[in-house]
């Protein structure tokens, strides 16, 4: 077996590692590895070659490789390495197990553990949707790959299922590549992407968004040869009298993103049931404090900027940790109010200095009040004109001697 | 061409007719219009090897699969098939069913099946915490199995290759010959083939073959079984067979582990017309909910990693049947091989020999008869030493390709040039269980693609799901 020995290892490679990496070499940690399953560094984002990442860090509108490119620069300045097509399978404490076809079983031992695993996607199977199971039927970042990194074009007729942001880019990417796509159909009442990409991928492109429908049917045994929707009722049944068949050779579903856990599951990290994702303080440290965690592997985020910057937090104090400058308080348990579905970080240590609590709403409103609370005592207000659960919030706030914590979203 | 004996189907029970015919010196063409071997039903049920308790006393089928159980140790064990004997549970929930066991232990005793046992709702409830609590007890049929279905079907059809047998897919029969009132040949989509006997094990389809030489004396009517396949990571669980108290109607609806510790819940039984309607719909997976619940209240469905359904070929007139004929001679017709074909695709094996010696067929002791069979590597199962040993010697087992089931390219590569080659992808998933975990082919998906391509030789938009018609991509981005 090959062994490793390095100060902090980070698991995974694309955004989220790669700033962790770096802050925690900054940080100064001697030995800064980052583990990565693809023969390249940039993760998810090396397939999203469309612009629109940057936009709060740098101030720039960049494409998915520019934005990972710069952190690439940095890491390669600030000495990070790396170990390049190496599958973890297997996280604890102070070890990474890993599989690269040239050093064989790889054992790392390292002070600190960041995980920066990213996300998965659901598939149809989860959201269960009946009828044949043909080919073509992908989800969307699954046909995105297949596109943007392999060439390959997916269908000529598409349906999308579900308005998160990968399915309104692939509408735009397919429809670009010369594909027809026949609607973008949406169950909830609400989009679920941003709003920018609703105006920049469908309504530049005449796209349909069809709001309150979903597929109640596939058809075709060997290949798709078509879709039935249908509207749902208020309680997301599909009314058989507004069935519709859409011939079609491809349907591509963007019905959310999971973080990928299962080597923090099996490490016996406490996971957060309504994230799917590992338990955090503000230093992005898990259950077992010597491992940290960031990026869409924490909760799944709608901008690459809030997990460079959540992911800095990790790669810093994964680094103090390894020093042993971390030092081990309690942490009081944020609560998530009125309208709130959850808070990240999930736990907060008192202390000096302000924390970055990341949210997202239940459901959408209108002229709301943003608050957090330590109990009677308000320590943070804001006004805002509407919020949606596709795009986060965020609430910066005071926690030096505070006993609780709740962040609520209230109608004015 | 020309054969001794040609056996048309490749499911469970033709593979295993043609692997018995190997051990004598016999040459033996197996023909299956799909893609790949595994059939139709042989690839979509419950993956249960039965022992027979619940048969119809007295019946071939009753015969046939309380013979084959206990073989399976032996078979997985030489041809590297994933193998487990869990047992199954039968728990009465209601008085009305607790009544019954007795009448259903008296059945399993008549069917030769001795090892059934009583169980208190105690000894129950310790072995499946998580049934329902008011069980009043139950029956324990030790050696109900669980297998990999989809390996067992390659495994013997592999292990027929490296002993003679010539398998011939994307070949379907379209008509079958006769001199005076003996087959001598079937028509197909790839040539004549010239055989002295012809042995129809075509499951859904076997009418339409038994049309072919004017046998029209029954019919099969597919019977649809849904089923929900739970992530391994399922917060409830069960430890072995649980089946339901059958009514008059059904066998009913159960929940097992599945050989890679997936749990797998259902079937419905739903009668149809059309052979080829494989799809879900939501009143069958509700159905399933309902009724499962009665037996584990706590099952999380939601825990749903894939839903799919096969068909059962159902027989009308109803019933197991191997049947030969005076008018037809040196052919022999298989029929209603439903629940239990599995199981005991291997008993009828040795039985359609007999059978074939009967009729006058010389059979000759193969004495170079192979019976082992080496599967693909299970790197997943290796200890860290052995998968380091592994890649050391082929750096293709350190590129993990599937992360959900931690499957190599190394492994894929090996299924592709196997005796029986994976050329598409579902028969790499079949395989390997390459997309079959639960991000289902998300991410390992256009890997598989890229090395079917590569290893295929051909482009990417060649590769096919599982038909020629099932294309995956559709040429190059401009």
């Amino acid at each position: 077996m090959y062994e490793i020995k390095c100060n902090v290892c980070v698991v995974g490679g694309g955004p989220a590692g790669l700033a962790a990496a770096v802050a925690a070499k900054k940080e100064g940690a001697e030995k800064v590895l980052i583990v990565e399953r693809d023969e390249s560094l940039g993760g998810i984002l090396q397939q999203c070659i469309h612009p629109g990442f940057g936009l709060k860090l740098f101030n720039e509108e960049l494409t998915g490789p520019e934005y990972f490119g710069r952190f690439i620069d940095e890491a390669e300045k600030a000495g990070v390495e790396t170990l390049l097509g190496s599958m973890v399978l297997e996280v604890s404490e102070n070890l990474v197990t890993c599989i690269n076809s040239e050093y064989g079983v790889c054992e790392i031992s390292a002070d600190a553990v960041v995980l920066a695993m990213g996300c998965r996607e659901r598939t149809r199977a989860n959201i269960v949707i009946p009828g044949t199971r043909p080919a073509g039927v992908y989800t969307a970042g699954t046909a995105q790959r297949l596109m943007n990194r392999q060439n390959e074009m997916v269908g000529k007729k598409v349906v999308i299922l579900g308005s998160g942001d990968i399915g309104m880019i692939m509408a735009r990417r397919l429809t670009l590549e010369g594909a027809k796509v026949e609607a973008v159909v949406e169950i909830m009442d609400f989009l679920a992407g941003l709003t920018r990409n609703r105006v920049q991928c469908l309504d530049d492109f005449g796209i349909p968004l069809l709001l309150s429908h979903t597929v109640v049917d596939i058809k075709g045994n060997d290949r798709v040869e078509g879709v039935v929707i249908a509207e749902v009722d208020e309680k997301k049944k599909p009314i058989e009298s507004t069935k519709k068949f859409i011939e079609c050779d491809t349907l591509l579903l963007s019905v959310g993103l999971i973080p990928e856990n299962e080597l923090t599951n099996n490490a016996g990290i406490k996971i957060s049931p309504v994230t799917k994702g590992p338990e955090v303080n503000q230093f992005m440290q898990t259950s077992i404090p010597s491992v940290f965690a960031c990026g869409n592997v924490v909760h799944v985020n709608d901008l690459v900027d809030n997990v460079s910057a959540e992911s800095a937090t990790a790669g810093k104090n994964a680094a103090l940790f390894a020093a042993g400058k971390l030092e081990k308080k309690d942490a009081i348990k944020v609560e998530a109010g009125e309208n709130v579905r959850y808070v990240c970080p999930q736990n907060v240590v008192p202390c000096d200095g302000k924390v970055d609590l990341y949210f997202r709403v239940m459901k959408p409103n209108k002229n709301v009040k943003i608050t957090v609370c330590d109990g009677e005592n308000v320590l943070f207000s804001r006004k805002a004109i509407k919020v949606n659960p596709g795009e986060m919030e965020k609430a910066t706030v005071a926690v030096d001697g505070i006993s609780a914590l709740t962040v609520a979203v209230k109608e004015v | 061409m020309k054969t001794d004996v040609l056996v048309i189907g490749a499911g469970a029970v033709g593979t295993a007719i043609t692997r018995e015919l190997t051990k004598y010196r016999l040459n033996v063409i197996c023909v299956d219009k799909r893609e790949d071997v595994g059939g139709d039903c042989s690839k979509s049920n419950s993956a249960i090897i039965h022992t027979g308790y619940d048969a119809k006393p007295g019946t071939l089928e009753s015969q046939l699969v309380v013979a084959a159980n206990p073989r399976y140790d032996q078979l997985t064990e030489d041809l590297d098939i994933p193998f487990e004997r869990v047992g199954a549970i039968l728990p009465a929930i209601t008085d009305e069913q607790f009544e019954q066991l007795p009448a259903i232990k008296e059945k399993a005793v008549k069917n030769r099946v001795y090892d059934v046992e009583y169980l208190s709702k105690e000894q129950i409830l310790e072995m499946e915490p998580n049934l329902n609590p008011e069980v009043k007890g139950g029956l324990y049929i030790p050696r109900e199995s669980i297998i990999d279905p989809f390996i067992f079907v390659v495994a013997m059809a592999e292990n027929a290759v490296a002993n003679g047998a010539k398998f011939m897919l994307n070949t379907e029969v379209t008509g079958i010959r006769m001199e005076g009132d003996k087959v001598v040949g079937a028509e197909t989509t790839n040539g004549y083939i010239e055989a002295d006997y012809i042995i129809n094990a075509a499951g859904l389809f076997c009418d339409d073959i038994a049309a072919m030489v004017g046998k029209n004396d029954y019919y099969v009517n597919p019977r649809k079984g849904q089923f929900y396949i739970l992530d391994k990571n399922t917060g409830c669980k069960v430890n072995h067979i649980v089946l339901p108290i059958p009514t008059k109607v059904t066998k009913g609806k159960l929940m097992c582990p599945t050989i890679h510790g997936n749990m797998l819940v259902g079937p419905t039984a739903e009668d149809l017309t059309d052979k080829y309607d494989k799809s879900t719909n939501v009143e069958g997976l509700d159905s399933i909910r309902a009724d499962v619940q009665k037996l584990i209240p706590g099952v999380i469905l939601s825990d749903t990693i894939t839903q799919y359904s096969g068909l059962r070929p159902n027989r009308n007139p109803e019933g197991l049947n191997i049947d030969t004929y005076d008018d037809v001679k040196h052919y022999v017709n298989l029929s209603g091989v439903r629940s239990t074909g599995l199981t005991n695709s291997v008993s009828i094996g040795t039985y359609v020999a007999s059978l074939l010696k009967e009729m006058g067929l010389e059979m000759v002791w193969n004495e170079n008869f192979i019976s082992k069979r080496k599967g693909v590597v299970r790197f997943k199962e290796l200890s860290k030493e052995e998968q380091h040993e592994l890649i050391k010697k082929n750096p293709l087992y350190g590129n993990i390709v599937c992360r959900c089931e931690t499957i190599t390219e190394g492994q894929i590569v090996d299924a592709i040039h196997s005796p029986i080659p994976a050329t598409t992808v579902d028969a790499v998933k079949r395989r390997l269980r390459a997309g079959m975990g639960r991000c289902q082919g998300g991410f390992c998906g256009p890997k598989v693609i890229e090395i079917l391509a590569r290893e295929l030789g051909v482009s990417a938009d060649e590769i096919r799901k599982g038909n020629s018609k099932s294309y995956m991509v559709c040429g190059k981005v401009k």
